[in-house]
């Protein structure tokens, strides 16, 4: 390779690195500030129930949870209508973790210093930072507005106490009194039968399931993260033992952004389905599958402020789809062994692998994504205005992601956990995103695994207290800072430990 | 004076004393409960073993039927009759909903279907969602609590003839059926659970309870079909008000009360459907026996 393409290369894996490396410890760090999940006392409280009758462990949900769930949060045993609870019964549940955690970076590229100057060079190293530390707050209210009509209202905030919406919506159920027959308007989970909101691990990167976030190195399309809550309408029809269950939703291609903010008509669908089966001894087993098909803009009207383009709001057009499709597995092994399995295939049109969609840089939940948070000088957004070209060797990128998660239940109040997630590219964006020239082929892959227990020290229908302890690991491919000798891209590892008191009331 | 021998003595009697209303005979010890952790239950071709529920009892039921399941779970008092139901008490081996004659003790199925079918307005919910093999070993636990398994066999489940076409005429009879066994005095003449017995009642504990409304739209508790109403008042609700009436109607009998209760209902019915047009009215307390 000549000299002077090299040096470019190397600048720009440098450059390119250093970001998503940047990008890697923020997003964790807002995740980790972000935990919604639905582990209410109030429902508790309402039909006097203990925890473990609908959590596994809370705030993830047990078959007979997912059943209530599924009635909109009835039990369908005619006292479900508010009419029915005493007047003071208010249906709120507060939830937040106060933690300590240890947080450890390994390749952070850093300035060094001469005589108390800057000197202009830079160095490689690890950052590990601990600390006492807060969650942030989940305000739930949900529960029935009448036999057969629900809702849900969850502002949540961040640690400082910044809220979003991170769920509303009204359910209609058992319309012409068939489960099969249920809507749902709002801004909500997507139907996961493994759910991220109720995910029961806590860290920055082991409290989110990336291969439901998965996004390829360079690429613009923040709208297929089948994790993030979203806008929309949702049908959801299973039996009345909830053994057959079937959904279909049309969201906004906007990630749960509210205000129309992105495109100006683009859309997505999500499909679901499952079926349980009765195993005896070894439990109830569920296999499913979920497909999410989906257009979004790549193209935003701009007007152009101090000679930065900025798009306008809702004017994104030029739509290029995406997709995600995969396969989920909940198997038992009797009463205190289960795994769950979920692998997903991912492909994202050649547009968005190489950055354009996202014009924004928020994801709608409350964070802002691995991009700018707002196009401004030095930090553009791509724009597919008429006229761009791909550059050379520019390709759809593709991958494949599989989650695999084990809980060993020693009671209903101890509960271990163990998760490994691998993601891996197939087919690699290349064009801009490696310089011109081909990406490697591991250039983005990630590896991670998460370990924990949760223990409950009581366990009632009034309150829930969990003693939690997780230790995380994640390893990404490629996504360093870039070797300041070879100018070969280097891998990444971050790990975090914490230790916190996850309370619900 | 007093010697200090003489206070502890005087404060152990005390203590005995107060202790004697709890030891009942139906409060059994952890103890007695645990020597019987090896009962068993027969599903269909499941065996239920007690010893292998205790997960799941902790699990899901605990919190209203008790550690010893005498219905003291820690959400026991929060459950007020007559809007919601006490836990059921299964030590004292009492079971409203079952196929076998009154007095006796229900079959394995009897509470296996009970397990999967919950009870409407009560906060126990369908537990339809564990396995057969879950809900068998949770019959087998719920039989474990109860001496009277020890002694006593199931009864023997009630026969029901097949159920007649409805017609007219069978719903009149039903009709006359009511007016004869007074359901009305606790149903109401129009099945709207407001008789002239309806504010008196009480279980046997003595808690109030309310008689069925078969028109507010809820379902029976122990099941909502033709066969299951029949059932209902063949073989009674022990431990309620609610009696046998297998000595008072013959089976015939039964299917046209059957048919007349579904008048009542609000589900729309052929019953309702005949009912209407034959314009039928609510039998008269007061009238002459015989012509209510």
């Amino acid at each position: 390779m000549h000299a002077s393409s090299r040096f470019h290369l190397r600048n720009f894996f440098q450059l390119a690195t250093s970001f998503a490396a940047v990008a890697l410890v923020v997003t964790s760090v807002i995740l980790s500030c972000s935990q919604p999940a639905n582990a209410l006392p109030a429902f508790a409280r309402k039909y006097g129930l203990r925890c473990s009758a609908c959590h596994e462990s809370w705030p993830m949900l047990n078959y007979f949870g997912q059943k209530f769930k599924d009635n909109g949060y009835q039990l369908m045993n005619d006292r479900d209508a508010p009419i029915w609870q005493n007047p003071g019964y208010w249906p709120v549940t507060f939830r937040i973790t106060p933690i300590w955690h240890r947080v450890s970076v390994g390749k952070v590229q850093i300035d060094t210093y001469t005589a108390g100057m800057l000197d202009g060079g830079q160095a490689i190293q690890r950052i590990s930072s601990s600390g006492f530390d807060l969650s942030g707050l989940d305000f739930h209210t949900a529960g029935t507005l009448e036999k057969n009509i629900s809702f849900y209202l969850l502002p949540s905030s961040d640690p400082t106490g910044a809220f979003h919406f991170e769920q509303v919506f009204v359910r209609l159920d058992n319309i012409a009194h068939s489960s099969w027959l249920n809507i749902k308007l709002g801004r909500f989970e997507l139907d996961n039968l493994l759910s991220e909101k109720r995910i029961l691990t806590l860290t920055g990167n082991g409290g989110i399931y990336q291969t439901y976030h998965f996004i390829p190195v360079g690429d613009g399309n923040i709208f297929g993260q089948i994790g993030d809550n979203q806008l929309g309408i949702e049908y959801l029809g299973h039996s009345a033992d909830d053994r057959t269950r079937i959904g279909a939703s049309l969201v906004s291609s906007n990630d749960g952004n509210v205000n129309l903010t992105l495109g100006a008509n683009s859309y997505t669908g999500f499909f679901t389905g499952s079926q349980a089966f009765d195993l005896g001894r070894m439990g109830v087993q569920r296999v499913g599958f979920y497909a999410m098909v989906g257009q979004a803009a790549t193209y935003y009207l701009t007007s152009s402020t101090s000679g930065v383009s900025i798009p306008i709001p809702g004017s994104g057009i030029a739509n290029k789809g995406f997709s995600r499709e995969g396969f989920v597995g909940q198997f038992y092994f009797g009463p205190h062994l289960d795994l769950t399995v979920v692998t997903q295939h991912g492909s994202d049109n050649v547009w968005f692998g190489q950055g354009y969609g996202n014009a924004i840089g928020t994801d709608g939940n409350g964070g802002t994504t691995a991009t700018c948070s707002s196009p401004a000088p030095g930090c553009p957004f791509l724009n597919n205005v008429p006229g761009t070209t791909l550059a050379m060797g520019s390709q759809a990128p593709s991958w494949n992601g599989a989650t695999f998660e084990g809980h060993y239940v020693y009671s209903p109040q101890l509960i271990f956990i163990g998760r490994y997630e691998v993601e891996k590219m197939s087919q690699q964006a290349n064009g801009d995103v490696c310089g011109g020239v081909a990406c490697p082929a591991n250039l983005g892959n990630i590896s991670t695994y998460t370990v924990g227990f949760r223990y409950n020290p009581f366990m009632t229908s009034r309150a829930g207290l969990a003693w939690h302890n997780e230790y995380n690991w994640l390893h990404q491919d490629g996504t360093g800072p870039t070797n300041l000798f070879s100018g070969a891209l280097t891998n990444i590892n971050t790990s975090e430990l914490l230790m916190g008191l996850d309370f619900d009331f | 004076m007093r010697t200090k021998l003489q206070n502890w003595m005087l404060l152990l009697s005390s203590a005995a004393l107060l202790a004697l209303p709890s030891a009942s005979s139906a409060q059994l010890s952890t103890f007695d409960i645990e020597t019987r952790i090896g009962t068993e239950s027969h599903v269909g071709n499941v065996t239920g073993h007690a010893k292998d529920a205790a997960l799941p009892y902790r699990r899901y039921c605990v919190g209203c039927h008790g550690p010893l399941g005498d219905g003291n779970g820690e959400n026991a008092p929060y459950m007020q009759p007559p809007t919601f139901q006490q836990p059921r008490d299964f030590q004292l081996g009492v079971f409203k909903c079952r196929s076998t004659p009154t007095g006796t003790l229900p079959t394995d199925q009897d509470l296996f279907d009970a397990i999967t079918r919950g009870f409407d307005r009560s906060n126990m919910p369908q537990w339809n969602t564990l396995t057969k093999q879950e809900r068998a070993d949770l019959v087998a636990w719920v039989k474990h609590f109860s001496p009277r398994w020890l002694s006593e066999k199931p009864g023997t489940p009630i026969t029901i003839p097949p159920e007649p076409e409805v017609t007219p005429e069978r719903i009149k009879a039903g009709r006359d059926v009511f007016a004869r066994v007074q359901c009305w005095k606790c149903h109401g003449v129009q099945g709207m659970a407001n008789g002239p017995s309806a504010s008196t009642l009480t279980d046997d504990l003595g808690r109030p309870i309310a008689a069925f409304n078969f028109t507010d739209g809820s379902r029976p508790k122990c099941g909502d079909t033709d066969t299951d109403i029949y059932r209902i008042f063949m073989t009674g609700l022990d431990g309620t008000p609610m009696p046998s009436f297998a000595d008072n109607i013959k089976p015939d009998e039964a299917w046209d009360l059957v048919f007349y209760l579904r008048t009542f209902m609000r589900q729309k019915s052929k019953e309702k459907e005949m009912a209407k047009t034959l314009g039928l009215k609510p039998v008269d307390p007061n009238a002459p026996a015989g012509q209510q």
